[in-house]
């Protein structure tokens, strides 16, 4: 009977009476109670039902009714012939090598394969709350140089392959990780920083925080590519991705540094002082007390702060790195299948909202599971 | 207070000693600014090395310099012969053009989407939180792109799609309506922007005055008066022109009319759109931050639900609102430099080309930095002004 237990996600009562919605057993009663409550509520489904009936109908008559699936070799006449009308799913099958692994040898390709497998069972692993021990940060160092050495080869019989032969899904993946996984522990040492009653060190990490922040991330690309070589000395020369890389660690430092912060202030200053009684150096006392407590109270707004760093991943395609982004970029250059960018976005879309979508249902997940304990 | 040892056994010991809490601060200040400075110091040195080799002298004079590169989609008046100086101050406004009327559009959009996401009607909030769900997990540039090769993808000109007459969707961007803004229409324009600022004073005195005797005073003659009829006797008086020009297609373009290029059509779609669905979320959080109670109460005032939520709930979910808002429309300015991959010139895309031209990348880049830090500071600002504004008054 109370509204609390009918829609926990949707407790406004606009224009609802309740009582009418938590008793609702069979189908019409929830018709009626959720669609036709009222007459702007009829009138609003009515016309939302019309509307979404005719996208409906007219997407599938676009992408499955009037497509087309397999052309023979290149030949995209008849696909063009129906532009506009359906879709040229046949893009798909002919790119998709070169869309998720870019230019990295065609008879190699099953190791940036393995090397995405490898990724997301280290996601898959770093999301189980069983697993959060020590023991994972080994984890994450084997799973990285696992990954290191499918990609680079040139040992146990693997022939060596050079980073600008990388590309697609794995460049996309070893780009957020990567950042992450160095990007982490500056931001802890920066938050640290920037709590610290030391004025010369606070003053610093503001600084790097708030001009990190307050530029546009491809200003910081830009940066990378462009800046970063004049800054080094002569016949010191660091690979583009590499450089890319370096970018992103300090954006995501930068970022994430600001959350973990949130975390600290949230800790109540009896646990700094128990830790100090204990004889605690500051080292120490953070590692141990602080800091487990800190994360811990922000780990749904960090499981978001990946997702979206996961997604500016995708800002490389401006400096010119063939992440999955840019290779599907570069798939539709070819002129035979140029006009069927449409369907290959498409594609890339799929792919880059699985790993959000599965990244935003955990954290949610755990926001719930943060608010009934 | 936490180094606890006796006092005499220190004394004994030398005065200089890491576990002194004060001393071992300072020594770590030192040893991090020292370290910091070095770096920066090793860094400048090679660059001013490598400039020199490179016959790129530093400064700001090469703002001075003819510019030569072509700006497609500029509002002030502009040649490729102007100065550098000139394509940058092109390019800020362009930046700001997105993001104004961005922030603007997306505001409306989120709102009107935080909204429904709460609504009762079961279809219109699933559908919300369809689009909000799609919308944020996928990458904003991939959005950007996929706007444009849709935009591209349009009729051309001859054959525009034309939903309301004068408006013309087409592959040369979307073309409307415009009146020609002379001397005589600013005027105007200024006088009711002055009467709207008079009428929201008036507006307040007339609250405060509400709150002494509780007869609720009507707003509307006064601003049917001060926002409506003094500027159209400005105008009349004046005898100012408010004429609508109808684009028309001369041969493969049009002429007349406001036209919105494909780029920046594309840019501020994918921006609203994108910022929208964030601040959905905002808002519908915002919003049932607000305990039942004040529903409850007000309901049983006998209020309506629309009356409730404007002037019951909102103005306390803005409290929680406004904060996290700030972030979004920082967010968006930034993100409005992903113009440079669709071609549309604004300030990054400008200071790239000039970076390319000139090798100034130092400048450039600081030129950047510059400028939207100045942004961002402005909005910053502005918001923690409106903030404390709305802020808890307890009496």
């Amino acid at each position: 009977m109370t509204s609390v237990t009918d829609a926990p996600e949707n407790p406004l009562p606009f224009g609802r009476s309740r009582s009418r919605r938590a008793g609702s057993g069979s189908l019409i009663g929830w018709l009626r109670a959720n669609l036709f409550s009222s007459i702007p509520s009829t009138i609003i489904s009515l016309a939302l039902i019309f509307l979404l009936a005719k996208a409906c109908v007219s997407f599938v008559q676009w992408g499955f009714w009037n497509a087309i699936w397999t052309v023979p070799d290149n030949q995209t006449g008849g696909c063009r012939a129906i532009r506009g009308l359906g879709a040229c799913w046949a893009v798909i099958p002919e790119k998709y090598r070169f869309i998720l692994f870019g230019t990295y040898p065609f008879d190699q390709q099953w190791r940036p394969a393995l090397s995405v497998l490898t990724f997301i069972a280290l996601f898959l692993v770093s999301s189980r709350r069983s697993c959060w021990r020590k023991e994972l940060m080994l984890a994450w160092v084997a799973a990285l140089v696992v990954i290191g050495l499918l990609m680079w080869g040139g040992i146990l019989g693997l022939s060596f392959v050079p980073q600008d032969r990388w590309g697609g899904l794995p460049v996309t993946l070893i780009l957020a990780t990567f950042g992450l996984a160095f990007g982490f522990p500056l931001g802890i040492v920066v938050a640290l920083g920037r709590r610290s009653r030391l004025p010369a060190i606070r003053s610093l990490c503001v600084l790097y925080v708030e001009l990190i922040r307050g530029v546009p991330l491809v200003s910081l690309l830009f940066m990378s590519s462009v800046m970063f070589p004049l800054f080094l000395p002569d016949g010191f020369n660091i690979d583009k991705l590499l450089r890319a890389q370096v970018a992103f660690v300090l954006y995501a430092g930068a970022y994430l540094a600001e959350v973990i912060r949130g975390g600290l202030q949230a800790i109540p200053s009896g646990q700094h002082d128990a830790a100090d009684a204990l004889g605690l150096s500051y080292w120490r006392k953070n590692a141990l007390v602080i800091l487990p407590q800190a994360i811990r109270h922000v780990i749904p707004p960090l499981v978001n702060t990946f997702l979206a760093f996961f997604k500016d991943t995708s800002l490389v395609l401006i400096i010119g790195i063939f992440d999955l982004l840019t290779t599907a970029k570069t798939a539709i250059v070819d002129p035979a299948w140029q006009s069927f960018s449409v369907e290959v976005y498409l594609f890339v879309a799929l792919i880059y909202f699985v790993f959000s979508f599965a990244m935003s249902r955990y954290s949610r997940r755990l926001e719930t599971e943060a608010k009934s304990t | 207070m936490t180094t606890s040892t006796p006092e005499p056994a220190r004394r004994k010991r030398l005065p200089i000693s890491l576990s002194n809490e004060r001393l071992a601060g300072l020594f770590w200040q030192i040893a991090v600014v020292g370290i910091a400075i070095a770096v920066v110091t090793w860094l400048w040195s090679n660059a001013v090395h490598n400039l020199s080799v490179r016959r790129i002298s530093t400064g700001f004079a090469f703002l001075g310099r003819e510019a030569g590169m072509p700006i497609a989609d500029a509002w002030l008046s502009y040649s490729p012969k102007n100065t550098y100086l000139r394509a940058f101050i092109v390019g800020i406004v362009n930046t700001l053009r997105v993001a104004v009327i961005g922030i603007v559009l997306a505001t409306v959009l989120g709102t009107m989407i935080g909204i429904a996401r709460l609504s009762s009607n079961w279809l219109l909030s699933r559908l919300a939180a369809v689009y909000v769900e799609v919308l944020r997990d996928l990458p904003l540039l991939l959005q950007l792109l996929f706007w444009y090769v849709l935009m591209q993808g349009l009729p051309a000109a001859r054959t525009a799609w034309i939903p309301i007459d004068g408006v013309y969707l087409s592959n040369r961007g979307l073309v409307l309506p415009s009146i020609p803004i002379e001397e005589g229409n600013l005027w105007v324009i200024g006088m009711a922007a002055v009467g709207l600022m008079a009428l929201y004073a008036l507006r307040r005195r007339l609250i405060a005055r509400q709150l002494l005797d509780g007869q609720p005073r009507p707003v509307w003659p006064y601003a049917l008066v001060l926002v409506v009829g003094l500027p159209t006797l400005v105008s009349w008086g004046l005898g100012v022109s408010w004429t609508i020009v109808m684009p028309e297609l001369r041969g493969f373009n049009f002429v007349g009319g406001l036209t919105l290029t494909p780029e920046y059509f594309a840019l501020l779609v994918a921006l609203v759109t994108y910022t929208s669905a964030f601040i959905a979320e905002i808002v519908r959080s915002g919003i049932q931050a607000v305990p039942m109670g004040q529903w409850d109460a007000a309901m049983a005032l006998g209020l309506r639900r629309s009356f409730i939520l404007q002037h019951i709930v909102m103005p306390q979910a803005l409290r929680v609102i406004i904060p996290p808002m700030t972030s979004q429309y920082l967010n968006l300015t930034k993100n409005s430099s992903l113009a440079v991959a669709v071609g549309y010139q604004d300030i990054v895309s400008i200071a790239n080309t000039t970076l390319n031209q000139t090798g100034q990348a130092i400048e450039a880049i600081a030129l950047i930095m510059l400028v939207f830090l100045t942004i961002s500071l402005g909005i910053s600002l502005f918001m923690n002004w409106y903030n404390a504004r709305i802020a808890l008054v307890e009496r």
